[in-house]
Order: structure tokens, then sequence, then C-alpha cells
């Protein structure tokens, strides 16, 4: 059975079996073909036939953490898409960041939602930070055959820590290793130079809007050396997903937001086209 | 050889349906009330753990009465329907429609199925929609039964006494806080003197469709029930008696009320639903739509 039930018919005595209150697992057992990990190919690399999601970078903050993703999807050398999305609130109080093929990425982004909402509703309180974090690296593990023909899901995972009250980043590998993050980390293909920007501007002082500019700012530099990572598009004003996650829950900035911190970084750049420079000691 | 005996259809139904109606006569009532920004649930529970109204999708809310293993599962399997539906489909396909027409047909099939006890339970799905004009609320009895309800409705043990005392009190519009004020007094309503009923043993959640976030579901605190509540919600803590004396399901009020005043009514109560007395001789059953 791949769909649920229709109008008209009585539940499958599945759906009245108390058990687990993990979607996956349910979704294992009733339809098993909706599971994003259970297609695979039979074909050695199949890679440069989907779009490709780029960079993401994220940082904490004092009473928070950002997470931030340029907006270009390639597939080879062919712009794909300009204006994808690739970071999602998971829930209230945690969003995912996804590099590597969109569109197993994206539905695997929507299996994980499902899934923090799943428990929460069942069990009448949301998991843990930490129980999250591994959820998604069961998810991301499930899909080791598919990585290993070049569709791999690489997320970036962050977000509130309730119980210790503040920002936590987790990192993961194609194997569904999962690393848990200080201060600022980024994946996918600019993420090299993404990394390099941040250490030079990122201090754990920063306030939210300074955490943000920083971001825009590592965005930039990883457009700027990696051809796969779009860099703000002044022409179409289309500029980098934000999403603060503070105490109050999930936030995605505004267009207008983000664009105002974009055309202060891109005015300073047209006097340093290297972006702020870091003091020598 | 023992021949077995011949019942009737008729009265196997009967007997069948009189065996759910007294379990549900036995637990305590559930108010669902429309006001201005959608639909507010009100259950009398002194459970803080074991909940009577929950969420199961963005804009769909459940409560039942009666057993709780049972309705439990119901719940359980609307959460899971509701989402293999939205995943497999889009968010905006799961409908208050479609999960009250999946449990009428597993409520109606339990019910006529020899082998099966029937499910001592009853059922509200709410669903909020963009204006009051769009909420709907269906009410599911234990043999699968549905019923679409209007502005108020009430179920459980003493549900006539709320029915009515909510079909003289209530109007269109009303904010949250005239709702919940409304909807806990018609709780503790009975024509031989009104209980009332401390926030402490009230569980209340909304769904309201002016909430930023895609779920519109929200549970409503003892401390914010207080404040709705107003006055009355601070004098009735000192006149009803503490949560732990009373087990979750068991009568609210019964032929036990008594005429004087109210004070002297809890620990009699208390009394009655330590040696379930009363039970033989349940409240007239909620009505059948």
């Amino acid at each position: 059975m791949s769909v649920p039930p229709q109008h008209g018919s009585r539940l499958p005595a599945a759906y009245l079996t108390p058990g687990s209150a993990s979607f996956t697992d349910f979704l294992a057992e009733q339809a098993p073909d909706l599971l994003p990990s259970r297609r695979t190919t039979g074909v050695q690399h199949v890679g440069d036939l989907a779009p490709h999601g780029t960079t993401i970078v994220a940082a904490t903050f004092p009473g928070g953490v950002v997470m931030a993703g340029d907006r270009r999807a390639t597939m080879g050398n062919v712009i794909a898409q300009r204006d994808i999305e690739k970071v999602f609130p998971a829930d209230e109080y945690s969003c995912v960041g996804i590099a590597g093929v969109a569109g197993l990425a994206v539905e695997m982004v929507r299996l994980f939602q499902t899934e923090l909402e799943h428990y929460e509703k069942i069990e009448g309180s949301p998991l843990s930070m930490d129980g999250k974090s591994n959820r998604l690296a069961t998810l991301i593990r499930s899909n080791l055959g598919m990585a290993m023909q070049g569709l791999a899901v690489v997320p970036l995972f962050a977000g509130f820590d309730l119980a210790v009250q503040h920002g936590r980043i987790f990192s993961y590998d194609a194997t569904g290793g999962r690393y848990e993050e200080t201060a600022f980390h980024s994946v996918g293909s600019g993420s090299l130079f993404a990394r390099g920007a941040l250490k030079k501007l990122y201090r754990d002082d920063l306030d939210e809007e300074g955490c943000v500019t920083a971001l825009v700012q590592a965005l930039y530099d990883a457009a700027d050396d990696d051809s796969a990572t779009g860099g703000p598009d002044v022409t179409r004003r289309i500029f980098p997903v934000m999403g603060v996650i503070t105490a109050t829950g999930y936030r995605r900035l505004s267009d207008d937001e983000v664009a105002a911190i974009a055309d202060r970084v891109i005015a300073a750049r047209m006097d340093r086209p290297d972006g702020p420079a870091a003091a020598l000691t | 050889m023992s021949m077995p005996f011949y019942v009737s259809p008729e009265q196997l139904m009967k007997d069948r349906a009189d065996f759910a109606r007294k379990g549900i006569a036995r637990g305590r009532s559930v108010a669902v009330v429309q006001y201005a920004d959608g639909i507010l649930f009100v259950s009398e529970n002194p459970s803080a753990a074991l909940h009577k109204i929950s969420e199961i999708y963005d804009r769909i809310a459940f409560a039942a009465v009666g057993r709780y293993n049972e309705f439990e599962n119901l719940r359980i399997a609307g959460v899971r329907l509701a989402d293999m539906r939205g995943y497999s489909y889009d968010r905006r396909d799961v409908t208050g429609r479609g999960l009250a027409n999946a449990y009428a047909q597993t409520l109606g099939a339990i019910f006529s199925s020899g082998g099966e006890k029937p499910y001592e339970v009853e059922i509200f799905v709410g669903e909020v929609g963009e204006g009051p004009e769009d909420d709907q609320i269906f009410r599911l009895t234990y043999d699968g039964q549905v019923a679409d309800e209007h502005g108020y409705a009430a179920m459980g043990g003493s549900a006539e006494q709320v029915t009515a005392h909510l079909r003289e009190t209530y109007r269109p519009g009303l904010s949250l806080a005239e709702a919940a004020t409304l909807t806990v007094e018609s709780l503790g309503y009975h024509e031989s003197g009104s209980r009332v009923i401390p926030a402490a043993s009230l569980e209340a959640a909304v769904l309201n469709r002016t909430r930023s976030q895609q779920r519109k579901f929200r549970r409503i605190s003892d401390a914010e029930l207080s404040t709705a509540l107003g006055d009355r919600g601070a004098v009735n803590g000192q006149a009803d008696v503490p949560d732990g004396d009373q087990p979750a399901d068991q009568p609210a009020d019964q032929s036990a009320a008594k005429p004087d005043a109210q004070p002297q009514q809890p620990p009699t109560r208390a009394t009655d639903d330590a040696t379930e007395g009363p039970d033989d001789d349940p409240p007239v059953a909620p009505p059948l739509a």
C-alpha cells in the first residue's frame, strides 16, 4: 500500500496498533516506497542527473543561532535554479540546511519535519535537541546506498536547545556520522571558503545582526571563489535565505531585512572587494 | 447439548449500544465552543499527563470522552493517518472531514462486528477554517454516527445538562476569555446547584486561526485559564476537592448531586466515586445527534 487509506474505508489495523512514535518506522512498514532511501537506481554513477544544492553556513550568538544558504542549484556546469531554498525549519526550535542532491534532500527534510512533528504529537512533548540530531543522522545513514551512486545528501542542523538555553550546530557526513560543532560551521561546495571567512570574522560576542552580517560575508566569499555557490543577485534581488532561532522559536528573515544587510556588504566590497580586513595579530 | 438462544438483531444492537453508553456516561464531560478566533475545547480532567484533548494536524484537533486506552488508540491512528496523508500528498490535503470519515468507518465497523467489544468512546474532531463560517466540528458516537455541530457541543457524563446550559448562554463571536468562562460554567452546571471547577482540574486548548505558525493548536495553561476565568477561577480553588482524590475517569456529577449548598457536595461525590455506586444508574445517555 503506497497511499494512505481512502475515504470510506476502515482504518487498517496497523494504524490502531500501539507502537513506535516514529513516523519513519511507521512509513517503513506501511508504505516503504515513500521512503527517500528505498530507491536504488542500479546505475553506477548518476550524480550528474540531478541538481545539486551548494553552500550552507551557520553560526551561534548569545541567545540563538543563525543559518543561511545561498540560492543556487547546479547541474554540472549549468545553473539549474537561481532561487532555490535550502534552509528549512525542522520544527519550532530547529532548522536544517541541505547541500547535495536537491530533490532527495528536500524529500528528506520533509520526512524529517514530519518525523519531529509526529513524535511531538504522539508523545505529547518534543524530542530533545540531541534526539532530533540523532534522528537526522539515522535518515542520512539510510541513504548511504544512494550516496555511493553519487546522490549524497549532506545537511547542516542547527537549533536552540531549550534545556541549556543556547544555540547548537550539528554537521553530518554521508555515512550518517554526526558531529557537534562549536561557534560556526559550513557545508557544501563553497564551505571551505565560507569557513575561512568565518574564522576571520566570527566573534562569540556578536549580536544577532552581527552574526547575520558575518554569514552574508561568508556566503559572499564562498560565491567569490566557488562557481557553484550563488552570490547576492542584485539585478533580480535574490538574496540568501536566513533563519534565526532564539528562545522564541524559528523566524525566517524577510527579504527586505536580508536585502538591507546584503546591500551594505556589497557597498563595502565596492571599496575593498575582498571584504573586511582582520587585524594581523 | 445446549442450543444457542436466538437474539434478535435489534436486541443485540440495543445491548451493545447500552453497554457503550453506560461506559461513556461514567466519564466527565468535554465541551467544544466556537469563539471569534477559532475553536475552544475544554474538559474536566484532573490529570495533567493524560490528555483528552490533542492536536492531530495543522488545523485539526481531537477531543474524546470514555475509555482512555480506546480513544488514545484512535488519537494515534488519527495522527498517523493525517501525517501519512500530509506526507504523501500535501499539508493542505489533510481535512477534518477525511479524518471524521475514517473514524466513523472504524467505529461503525467495530460496533457492528460480533467479535469485538464496542468502543466506549465519543469523539470531537474540530477543524478551524479561514473564517468562523469555515470552522467545522464533527461529533462521532460509539456506533460510528457522525453529526455536524455548530457553535457549541458537549459529550460525556452530563452532556445533556452542559448542552442545555450552553444553549442558553452561547452567542456567536465570543472572545476567548468569554468563551472559556461560559464553557467552564456549563461544565459545572447542574439544575440542583452548580459546581465550580478549579482551573487545575481543567484541560483546555484552542485551535486559533490567528496563530502565525502553521500549526494552529495550542494548549492553555492552568495559569492562563485562571486569568481568563477571572474571580470565579480564584474562588473555586478552595471550593472543590484536591486533584488527588479523584481518578481521571470517574463520575463527574451524578444522582448524588444534593440540593443543598455546593461546599458539601465534593466529599459526597468522592465517596460515591470510590464505591462506584451510581454506575448502576447512570445519567441519561447523550443524545444521538
